[in-house]
């Protein structure tokens, strides 16, 4: 008796490349109708900018990820703190 | 007043059931009774009904309302589901504890007057906690007594603001308060203490990860939900709400991003989403208000979801640690997808419920000309894709696999998962039937290609940096400090410091009072008459000075007074000296 192959499409690193340039793909096709389209502003000018929303989500997250890394210098602490 | 008859009995009464049926009714009960509440509540005609007297107050069980109603509608919806998750256990206790929570948070939504209010409250406070105790390990023990008090605190503080607030206006009506003191400040904090607002947040990521695989998922929805219901309503434009909503935003991302645990990377996202609400109340204009109402709809079916997804991970694989799970989309492809849904309804991704309900909230602070609150409520949407969207689904389902093979959870549970996602992506493609339950007139519109663009932009880019800075998002086997510690060490400082003052000063009585003094008595009582003649004549000897032998006199002394040989005159004398100080004290 055989046994059924396990789905591991995720394990292999040619799928993961695939992946990997689709996304950069996505990320391109997201940003390009911006140069294209009048975009409306909420407060500052600077939201017209091309890709003003993708620069922003990008510095916001890796902002957040390194203040939370260097607090967590400071937070963390092993498991059996409390006990 | 049959038309207005109150949900929470229904659930109530279930509970009461639940005794005396045997398991297979009950599993259909538990499913029958948020159906009825459902029902029953859809049907509810706008008014109040339902007066009664108690402490000498007119008291409103019954106040129907469309902000009511919206909480009443997503709580019965939540709690079918959840109970639909529950079908394998089989035994009363926490189902009672559920029925009787769910109702009473069902009762707080729909009381028309502070001290109803106040009651329903602390009975959430008591029933929730046993969904922690039927963990049954220490640790749950442990995390539920440090939650059930600070919810009592919480309601102190409650009850306090309400008792000042009915002294000074005489009125236990429960609206938007005016009055700004000590008392309406006390019923603030105390809503935000259910709310989970820092510093009193840490009740939240403390407990709720302690509780059993549905316990969890039930006590999600209706807690903190409760109290976005109540500071909608009482507290609408206190601007101090936008500053606590925003902190609490940000607060929940840095910490479920330390964090580990899968389950309290979940409850740090609570936080933080519930944070977007408090602000929309802070705001308080209509639009913040109707966005406020549709985010706690929405997340208490996508937050549910993803506790559900979470939970079956638990359940198949008894660990929660992200350092122990990874890999698991091979055996739970569908718990993956379900997961993955409701990862993305949190995220507000166009196409899933959160991204028909929580732009309404940051559109609503962009008409007040908030900078601040738009700033930060967009760098917190960018930040839940990060910690919520990717972070929960990826190292739990993706990563490097863990070598578990645990397979999917029994098919209630997939059931429960399936409905929930269903309304995840039926909100997010058509939200219209939401928006026509909402306190008021909406006039938003989710799609525009502008906005889905923007969004996607954000969402997209900060799933970039999150994959580019993966390194640092390594997961540790650690825990991190939150304001528990303050109560946790805290208490146990207290606890040295009462052992040491309290338990020092019972010593030191113990000594004086239990060993010296009765062992000086008994030495002085087994011969009083030689001991007072012996004091008197080393009193007598020191007087006089000088250096003597007093043994001899003093073995005379008690030979005499073991025989009881004294002369004659020297009673006499004694006599007439008792007498003469009596007489003194007599005629004086």
């Amino acid at each position: 008796m055989t046994q059924k192959k396990e789905f591991d499409w995720f394990d292999h690193a040619r799928n993961i490349r695939r992946l990997r340039i689709a996304f950069y793909g996505v990320l391109v096709l997201l940003v390009l109708p911006d140069f294209f389209i009048h975009k409306h502003t909420l407060f500052s000018p600077v939201e017209t900018w091309p890709g003003f929303y993708a620069a922003f989500g990008f510095i916001a997250c890796v902002a957040i990820i390194i203040i939370s890394k260097l607090l967590g210098y400071l937070l963390k602490r092993k498991e059996d703190y409390y006990d | 007043m049959t038309d207005l008859f109150p949900p929470a009995l229904i659930f109530f009464i279930g509970a009461l059931l639940l005794l005396v049926l045997p398991r297979i009714a009950r599993n259909g009960l538990i499913l029958l009774v948020p159906a009825l509440g459902f029902f029953l509540i859809a049907s509810l005609a706008p008014g109040e009904g339902w007066h009664y007297q108690l402490f000498g107050f007119d008291l409103t069980l019954m106040r129907v309302d469309k902000l009511s109603k919206v909480f009443g509608y997503v709580f019965t919806i939540n709690a079918f589901c959840a109970f639909l998750f529950a079908q394998h256990l089989k035994t009363v206790n926490e189902h009672f504890a559920s029925l009787i929570y769910i109702g009473a948070s069902l009762g707080a939504v729909f009381a028309g007057d502070l001290i109803s209010l106040y009651l329903f409250w602390e009975v959430m406070a008591i029933t929730s906690t046993f969904l922690i105790l039927a963990r049954r390990t220490q640790k749950s023990g442990r995390a539920a007594f440090r939650y059930v008090m600070m919810h009592l605190f919480g309601g102190l503080l409650l009850l306090a603001g309400i008792l000042l607030y009915i002294n000074q206006t005489g009125s236990v009506a429960f609206d938007g308060f005016v009055l700004r003191d000590l008392s309406t400040y006390l019923i603030l904090v105390g809503f935000l203490v259910n709310a989970a607002a820092p510093p009193f947040s840490a009740w939240l990521s403390d407990a709720y990860p302690e509780a059993t695989v549905t316990g969890g998922v039930i006590m999600t929805a209706y807690t903190t939900k409760t109290a976005v219901y109540t500071l909608l309503r009482g507290f609408p434009g206190w601007e101090i709400l936008m500053l606590v909503g925003c902190v609490m935003a940000v607060y929940g991302i840095i910490y479920a991003i330390l964090e580990n645990d899968m389950r309290r990377i979940l409850a740090y996202s609570i936080i933080n989403q519930v944070g977007f609400m408090v602000c929309a109340a802070g705001i308080g204009t209509a639009m913040a208000i109707n966005g406020a109402a549709a985010h706690a709809f929405c997340h208490i079916i996508y937050k549910a979801l993803l506790w559900m997804s979470a939970g079956s991970v638990l359940y198949m694989t008894g660990r929660s640690k992200c350092t122990d799970l990874g890999g698991l989309y091979k055996t739970m492809p569908w718990t993956m997808v379900f997961g993955i849904v409701g990862a993305l309804a949190i995220s507000s991704f166009p196409g899933f419920s959160g991204y028909t309900s929580k732009p309404m909230i940051i559109e609503a602070g962009v008409h007040e000309g908030l900078y601040w609150v738009w700033l930060v409520l967009e760098i917190a949407s960018a930040g839940v894709f990060l910690h919520a969207g990717i972070k929960f689904p990826y190292f739990v389902f993706f990563a490097r696999d863990s070598g578990l093979r645990p397979g999917e959870p029994p098919r209630h549970m997939m059931a429960a998962m399936a409905i929930m996602a269903f309304i995840c992506i039926f909100l997010g493609v058509y939200p219209q039937p939401l928006y026509d339950i909402l306190p008021y007139a909406v006039s938003f519109q989710a799609y525009t290609f502008e906005h889905t663009l923007n969004q996607l932009q954000l969402l997209m880019f900060s799933a970039l940096a999150f994959f580019l800075l993966l390194p640092l998002l390594r997961r540790t086997e650690t825990i991190s400090l939150d304001t528990d510690w303050f109560y946790r060490l805290g208490g146990r400082a207290f606890y040295q410091l009462c052992d040491k003052a309290f338990n020092g000063l019972n010593d030191w009585m113990n000594r004086i009072f239990v060993e010296q003094l009765p062992a000086l008595l008994t030495r002085f009582f087994a011969d009083p008459g030689a001991n007072l003649q012996k004091y008197g004549l080393r009193l007598v000897a020191e007087m006089i000075g000088g250096e003597r032998d007093l043994s001899a006199t003093e073995a005379a002394i008690e030979r005499r007074s073991h025989l009881g040989t004294y002369p004659v005159g020297g009673g006499v004398l004694l006599a007439v000296l008792f007498l003469s100080v009596l007489s003194f004290f007599f005629f004086w």
